[in-house]
């Protein structure tokens, strides 16, 4: 029996200590006698089709690296870094969730601003509330799904509203971009407040409608190397692929503007 | 349930992976504790926003809980006291919200309710509007705890055997009195346990009401939708409400558990 205690706790132990190893970023690891090395880049998720378009680049220009892509909401990816997440580059989708990082010293040197993005309507493609302005927004009847102030689409959303005096009463505060665009898809909603590549990136599935108030809630997109990354030059120069020109053109081609 | 059996000994090496799990399970809750901001506690947990998602998460899990029952009862009962042609497999589809991610079922019932969903044009035609309402948060929570009323019932429906409820009939009772009579009484501490689950289950629930309810501060937004809006902000009042339901849902299982029903 004693015995018994002995060797299933050895057993315990032995697991947990794999599963926690294994989980580790791995910097670097050999298979097949080939060293590769892993870059592991925390962006918002509103730059997924961009970002892992570079990173294929990336890997290509880079031989015997993988790009390894974490993305989420810019203030849940802060979170996780400081709770000491294995990242090497973080981009974020506005600078005061880069200001958060910065302030705790995990940035190594300045963060870069990379691209800017606005606001646009987004709606069903038949447009069954004929939504043509922010002004049509405010109507009574239409439905509007608008992100929550918590998050930094909201509080441009907010930013607009105040700045050109309409008042939008939305039937729904949601988490992200991406649940307001979902119920714009869905048809649930009438009309949405989107980032203007969200509704390019959601193709044929929504219409667009550009309105001239955007233009006072401009979001900027921050990109750095992290402090505790093991691979800093490798880091910075993912930075540089995102600021240089080929990173730009992808940016670019996606309806992200310049920062 | 064990009365009078007599104790047989558990081997040794049983409690090493038992504490292990229930560690587990306990430390998280506690490393929670350590992070609460006791100070301000209250004026964290007492904003006009929390205190609307609390307060619309109790009257939506009752609604829900009581929705399940009305739902649950018959079809535990047919499903533990009928036998007919594939009864397995309409089983199996009706507890597949029990192993369905919550955003699978939000979804679901979108293309189903929603606007333009299945139903949708003939509710919209007789002027029902489920989409962005609060009774659009209690299908999401009716949706996901339904499976567990209807299993912990069928299985106390099971167990129980209807060895009484055919004297009843014998002595010539009709199937409306024996089940009012025999059966509920019967089963009634299955039929609570199974409502506590549910009740907890619709507490809990997120997925499904993020996905097909939305998020509207006193409509929508419950008390997990709240929590998680929270985090992005104040880091503090996420912790202090998510403390909140941990107590309320301690407080209603310890609730069933005084009854002994769970």
């Amino acid at each position: 029996m004693k015995r018994w205690t002995g060797a299933m706790a050895a057993v315990l132990l032995l697991a947990m200590g794999a599963a926690c190893g294994s989980d580790d970023s791995g910097d670097t690891s050999s298979s097949g006698g080939e060293k590769t090395t892993t870059l592991t880049v925390y962006a918002a998720a509103s730059l997924t089709s961009t970002f892992t378009e570079m990173g294929k680049q990336f890997e290509a220009d880079h031989k015997g690296v993988k790009v390894k892509f974490s993305f989420g909401g810019s203030s849940d990816l802060v979170a996780q870094i400081q709770q000491g997440a294995p990242a090497d580059v973080f981009a974020s989708a506005d600078t005061a969730n880069m200001d958060k990082v910065t302030a705790d010293d995990l940035v190594e040197g300045e963060p870069v601003n990379f691209a800017s993005n606005t606001l646009e309507i987004a709606v069903p493609p038949d447009n069954p509330a004929g939504v043509a302005s922010l002004q049509d927004l405010a109507k009574p009847g239409t439905k509007v799904v608008v992100c929550a102030p918590e998050v930094p689409c909201g509080a441009a959303a907010q930013k607009v509203e105040e700045d050109s005096g309409v008042t939008i009463k939305p039937v729904s505060e949601e988490q992200s971009v991406t649940d307001v665009l979902n119920k714009v898809v869905t048809g649930e909603a009438d009309a949405g407040l989107v980032y203007v590549t969200d509704a390019q990136a959601a193709g044929d599935k929504v219409k667009g409608v550009t309105f001239p108030e955007s233009s006072s809630a401009v979001n900027v997109y921050p990109i750095g190397a992290l402090a505790d990354s093991k691979n800093q030059d490798l880091a910075q120069q993912f930075v540089d692929l995102v600021t240089g020109e080929d990173g730009q053109k992808i940016l670019a081609d996606a309806e992200f503007a310049k920062p | 349930m064990a009365h009078g059996a007599r104790q047989v000994g558990l081997p040794t090496w049983v409690f090493v992976p038992a504490a292990v799990g229930a560690l587990f399970v306990v430390l998280p809750l506690a490393a929670m504790l350590t992070r609460v901001e006791w100070t301000d506690f209250f004026g964290l947990i007492s904003s006009d926003s929390s205190v609307d998602a609390l307060l619309l998460s109790l009257r939506t899990s009752s609604a829900s809980t009581f929705l399940c029952v009305i739902f649950g009862v018959p079809m535990a009962m047919v499903l533990a006291r009928t036998s007919f042609r594939g009864q397995q497999l309409v089983r199996s589809l009706v507890l597949l919200p029990l192993v369905l991610p919550p955003v699978v079922g939000g979804i679901a019932l979108l293309y189903t309710f929603g606007r333009r969903g299945l139903l949708g044009h003939s509710l919209d035609v007789l002027g029902i509007q489920v989409a962005f309402s609060t009774t659009a948060v209690v299908m999401a929570q009716t949706f996901v705890a339904l499976p567990f009323l209807v299993v912990s019932l069928e299985g106390a429906l099971r167990t129980a055997g209807g060895r009484y409820e055919a004297v009843a009939s014998t002595l010539g009772a009709r199937p409306t009195t024996v089940f009012r009579r025999v059966t509920l009484p019967l089963v009634l501490p299955g039929l609570l346990s199974g409502a506590v689950l549910s009740f907890a289950r619709s507490l809990g629930e997120f997925g499904a009401t993020i996905t097909f309810a939305g998020s509207l501060q006193g409509v929508t937004r419950t008390l997990p939708l709240e929590i998680y809006l929270q985090r992005e902000t104040d880091a503090d009042a996420a912790v202090a409400l998510s403390l909140v339901l941990v107590v309320v849902a301690v407080v209603v299982i310890g609730l069933a558990r005084g009854r002994g029903t769970i």
